[in-house]
């Protein structure tokens, strides 16, 4: 029953929470109402956006529909309240100023890839941004990476310094103007400056001839470091074999793959296959790296150095002005359009360098030339990589262009912070019905990273004004992100989460499962700190948010000298035949072969007096862990079948391994029931265990028969997917359980994700992946909040 | 059990357990390796240490010099100048007289290179099964000299962190004796008392900040307790630390970090930048300190961790070791 005014008029204050600033909301309200002859303001506060409007009631009406069925395509909409107001008799529509209160729980947008207005616009000669390298509107460009505070308003950013020239002005204060209220908008005359610094002492350049200069020097060769959006990246010619192997170098890289973009989806089109989903992504707003199966006719032809062994390209499409006139330029520059490797400008494992000294500083000794700006990034956040899986997006690296949007929660939380894992690191904060999570912050091995955590981490409080009052850690008692955790509590409690219930409770998050029945979560992934002290990696636990059972797990093998143990997974092979029971240290073997099977790839690749250490430690556990990884297992198998016996980089034996299996004509289906896991139940009322031994004694048994490597890679697939469903099924006949939850690092494997999948699918099972964090330890924060919010509601 | 590892597990056990319980009058408030008490006019370091080493003996030594030395240590790293021993002795049951002789004899010996005199003991003997053969504690009285004030809380941000030689030998040679490993040329304990070295350093008039022997736990986890002890940070340059190419090697294969690896002969010094050089040119006048290398630097930054420069340019925070070897890797 709404109060009406004597002439019939009726005034209404809609408050409109969610993802509603910086992304032409206002705008969009002040069209609608005056589209309605309705008088009123709206006013961005720190709450979300407030509207009063005041006329018909049927106009009023109306307004309340449009304001949630048209809202602007970059806004998300959480919730919108309503009360009645005595009439004023206002006479206008407008536009208040902001308000800043103690209290910001309301949405920043991400960064947006440059809209295809403003495109136009670059392009266009008659246009005053014609070729503007940081043209912007209200819905696109620099968001999240320029927010100093909220409410969300152009001093409130790195644009502060940027004073609007009179022209922008009349556009940021026309409410029928696309850059009305676009708080990052200029233009050459007030805006931000391309500079190019070139090599040695020169003089730097400004401009368009900053572009030509960092376009000649690509074709020619050179190393240039770009200022992008959320950081620095190092870019050189993708087809130029010498420049890329340069690069490799410099950046201590080892084989992993770097980014390539091109200039848009014809090109990438070139590069690889894509389906209608990968391109939907690769062209998105969000525009991540996107991970695609390459095209062996490739065009151009890119250098062996972008992406040794790999049969996949990591591929980005332009998404800053400056990208794309930097395309441009290196295609006239070079008479032909040519792909830019870009890769995030770090050593390994450092945060991405995004302040302008430091990149001078870090960047020094691996670039030849800076491509940058004067706009100053405020926090740092490095491409997402996403592949698709059965048409769904797999994130593998939520960040630029997703961060910082909330994820829903299934049940209202206490304000909590989730520091994290240690590896691909993130954080969380919740509150109420929402996370927010951090961009990639990376490797915490890294003095460097340890500090990037502790400024993102300011940030993100800065930006939802949560103050947590219980912070959550994985239990893992040497990870630098627990101990950050105890340092920053300040009294405040710090609750240890599993890790692999972390990962569990992720996807069961995302999926807003409100955790009434528990899940069967398959948490497959490397190392993972267990609750007996040992290396946990290949667990089943049957899960729910405030407690899990180890259901069933691999059987343990020793893990000899931690870390040793992944950096050379020949290693982890040897283990995996000691524990089988195939002589390789001078014994009898299960087969009743006696001594050194030099045969072995592992054996042989193992040094001599190495070999005889390991022997060693594997009969007396000296400096072992017992490991029940999954992660392991396929590091194992990967030497074991001489495919990578040394690993520069996380994965890499493992990625290397099923690569082989994707060139396995009929895939796992081919090699069913192979090899197989022996499932048995050692301790009455105790766990399931797997042992992977008969595996890895089928797998010697045809690689002496000279099988080859691409069908035992399949078998081995297809042994872990009939190991999941066998699971599976006991988990449902002693528990009438069927969601399964298929989470942690080797599900990023495409081949096992899809096949442990559609097998699931097939017997009937929900099967829940991760859609919107990583299945690897970038998802952990998020599963580390639910698990120890849900804990503190108890 | 990791609690005896010298890591992270017992510095919780003394922080958690002993800590509270011994609160008090008789509590120390600063864990040096000594305490520094006043004693009828005079400033007397006071420290106490048991040894529970298998093998017995091994390349470069036995639990009696290292019973010794040990202490010794214990007392030169808060700048005592060490002069008294007491010795228990806690004695399986079965021992052979004739190794319990060569204990001795190496004890005596080792008190007397190092001048201290031993001046009282005893002996318990314990039934077979329970005990390791032999166990041996010591005790120590040393004396501080006027004006010296060494201990971890005076690591100051520019202070240059010196070590005294190669690192990680006596882990590695009880280690491949224990194991009956051998890693190409044999590794011998650098087990050695340190109470003359110190005496050099103190001479040369610098204003030493700290000094600690790290035993076990190794270099990690004695430049852990610094940092936290002084809140600050330490920067460690990870190549200038030296390494003996066998002690590497072994490492290298078992899959073991040499910063974390026992040491019975070495310290390490955080001194004002302004002395570095001298006292470092002193270290490698020593016979103990012939290998002398400044490590790093004592930072404001990143406190209370411990920071390594890596060979790649990347940054490595080096942990208190946590007593076994846990991947962190995923
Ligand atoms: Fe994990
Ligand atoms: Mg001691
Ligand atoms: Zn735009
Ligand atoms: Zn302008």
């Amino acid at each position: 029953a709404g109060q009406s005014g004597s002439d019939g008029r009726r005034r209404r204050r809609i408050t409109v929470r969610g993802l509603v600033q910086g992304v032409g909301f206002r705008p969009f309200v002040h069209a609608a109402a005056t589209d309605l002859a309705l008088a009123g303001w709206v006013c961005n506060d720190s709450d979300g956006v407030i509207v009063e409007v005041e006329g018909s009631p049927g106009a009023v009406a109306e307004f309340g529909r449009r304001l949630t069925a048209d809202a602007p395509p970059l806004a998300v909409i959480e919730r919108v309240t309503a009360t009645d107001l005595a009439p004023r008799g206002d006479a206008a529509f407008t536009i208040a100023r902001s308000r800043a209160g103690d209290a910001p729980h309301t949405m920043v947008s991400p960064d947006v890839a440059t809209c295809p207005d403003c495109l136009r616009e670059l392009a266009d000669p008659a246009d005053r941004r014609h070729r503007h390298p940081f043209i912007t509107c209200t819905n696109c460009g620099p968001r999240f990476t320029i927010i100093t505070g909220l409410p969300y308003d152009r001093p409130a950013t790195t644009m502060a310094g940027f004073p609007l020239c009179p022209a922008c002005a009349r556009e940021y204060r026309d409410p029928r103007d696309r850059r009305f209220h676009a708080q990052p908008i200029a233009c050459p005359d007030c805006g931000p400056r391309l500079e190019f610094v070139p090599p040695g002492t020169g003089p730097a350049v400004l401009g368009e001839d900053a572009l030509a200069a960092a376009a000649r020097l690509l074709t020619v060769g050179g190393v240039v470091a770009v200022k992008g959006i959320g950081g620095y990246h190092l870019a050189c010619l993708a087809t130029d074999q010498a420049a890329v192997a340069t690069l490799r170098r410099r950046k201590r890289r080892g084989d992993k793959p770097f980014a390539v973009m091109v200039a848009d989806l014809t090109a990438a089109r070139r590069l690889a296959h894509l389906d209608r989903a990968e391109a939907a992504v690769l062209a998105g707003p969000a525009r991540p790296i996107v991970l695609v199966a390459r095209r062996d006719d490739g065009r151009p032809a890119l250098a062996a150095a972008v992406a040794p062994n790999s049969p996949d390209l990591g591929l980005l499409l332009p998404y800053t002005p400056v990208h794309h006139l930097l395309l441009a330029a290196v295609a006239a520059a070079g008479g032909s359009p040519a792909p830019l490797v870009m890769t995030s400008g770090n050593l390994g494992g450092e945060p991405i360098a995004a302040d302008d000294a430091d990149a001078r500083r870090r960047l020094a000794p691996l670039a030849d030339a800076w491509l940058r700006h004067d706009r100053p990034i405020h926090v740092p956040c490095d491409d997402s990589v996403v592949r698709v899986v059965d048409g769904d997006p797999l994130p593998l690296r939520r960040s630029r262009g997703f961060a910082p949007l909330p994820v829903p929660l299934p049940f209202a939380v206490a304000p909590t912070l989730a520091v994290g894992a240690d590896l691909k690191n993130t954080c969380a904060l919740g509150t109420d019905r929402s996370a927010w999570l951090s961009g990639h912050i990376g490797d915490m091995d890294d003095a460097d990273t340890v500090r990037a955590f502790t400024a993102a981490e300011h940030h993100l409080e800065r930006l939802t004004g949560i103050r947590p009052t219980a912070l959550a850690t994985d239990a893992h008692p040497g990870y630098r992100s627990r101990q950050w955790a105890r340092r920053h509590a300040a009294g405040r409690p710090v609750r240890s989460v599993q890790h692999h219930h972390a990962h569990v409770a992720a996807v069961m998050a995302e999926h807003g499962l409100t955790g009434d029945r528990p899940v069967v979560g398959f948490a497959f992934d490397g190392t993972g700190y267990g609750t007996d002290g040992a290396v946990w990696g290949g667990e089943t636990l049957i899960a729910d948010y405030r407690g899990f059972e180890r259901f069933a797990h691999l059987a343990y093998v020793p893990l000899p000298g931690g870390d040793a143990a992944v950096r050379r997974p020949y290693r982890m092979a040897l283990a995996h035949l000691w524990a089988a029971g195939v002589g390789w240290d001078g014994g009898v073997g299960w087969d009743g072969d006696v001594g050194w099977d030099a045969d072995l790839p592992p054996v042989a690749a193992c040094p001599a007096g190495e070999r005889r250490a390991l022997a060693h430690q594997l009969a007396t556990g000296l400096a072992c862990v017992p490991t029940a990884s999954m992660g392991r297992l396929f590091d194992a198998v990967s030497s074991l079948l001489g495919v990578r016996h040394r690993a520069d980089f996380e994965a890499q034996a493992a990625i290397e391994l099923e690569a082989r299996a994707r060139r396995c004509p009929g895939g796992p289906d081919a090699w069913r029931n192979r090899y197989a896991f022996g499932i048995d139940r050692p301790v009455p009322g105790g766990p399931l265990v797997a042992d992977a031994a008969p595996v890895i004694r089928g797998l010697v048994r045809d690689l002496r028969r000279g099988l080859a490597v691409e069908a035992m890679s399949a078998g081995l697939h297809a042994a872990v997917v009939a190991l999941v469903v066998d699971l599976a099924r006991q988990a449902r006949s002693e528990r009438g359980l069927d969601v399964v939850a298929l989470t942690g690092g080797v599900f990023q494997n495409v081949l096992l994700a899809t096949a442990a999948a559609r097998a699931l699918r097939a017997e009937g099972y929900t099967v829940l992946r991760h859609r919107r964090v990583p299945p690897n330890d970038g998802g952990i924060a998020l599963g580390q909040l639910v698990v120890a919010a849900a804990g503190a509601r108890e | 059990m990791g609690h005896g590892g010298g890591g992270a597990m017992s510095a919780e056990l003394v922080e958690h357990l002993f800590l509270p319980a011994f609160r008090g009058p008789a509590a120390a408030t600063e864990l040096a390796d000594a305490a520094v008490v006043a004693l009828g006019g005079a400033r007397v370091a006071f420290t106490t240490d048991s040894f529970v080493v298998r093998p017995l003996f091994f390349p470069g030594g036995c639990i009696g010099d290292l019973a010794v030395n040990g202490t010794v240590n214990d007392l030169a790293m808060v700048g005592a100048t060490p002069c008294y021993l007491a010795t228990a002795f806690i004695l399986e049951e079965g021992t052979e007289l004739a190794e319990l002789a060569r204990v001795a004899e190496a004890l005596g010996a080792a008190a007397r290179v190092a001048g201290v005199r031993l001046v009282t003991g005893d002996t318990k003997v314990v039934d077979a099964g329970h005990g390791d053969g032999v166990y041996i504690n010591t005790t120590g009285l040393g004396l501080v000299p006027d004006g010296v004030d060494i201990r971890p809380g005076r690591a100051r941000p520019g202070d240059v962190v010196l070590v005294s030689g190669e690192i990680g030998a006596h882990g590695v040679a009880v280690l491949s004796c224990r194991e009956g490993l051998e890693f190409g040329t044999q590794v011998r304990s650098d087990t050695a008392p340190l109470s003359g070295l110190v005496a050099a350093m103190l001479a040369t008039g610098a204003d030493i900040h700290t000094l600690r022997d790290p035993t076990r736990g190794g270099l990690a986890a004695t430049l852990n307790e610094i940092a936290r002890g002084a809140q600050v940070g330490i920067a460690v340059t990870e190549r200038a630390v030296p390494v003996a190419a066998p002690v590497a090697d072994a490492c290298s294969v078992l899959g073991l970090d040499p910063f974390a690896i026992a040491n019975e002969g070495k310290l390490v010094a955080i001194v004002p930048a302004a002395d570095a050089d001298r006292v470092l040119e002193v270290m490698r006048a020593h016979p103990h300190g012939r290998d002398a290398a400044a490590i790093g630097t004592v930072t404001e930054d990143n406190a209370p961790m411990v920071v390594a420069r890596t060979g790649l340019g990347g940054s490595r925070v080096i942990d208190l070791p946590m007593g076994s070897e846990l991947p962190r890797i995923c």
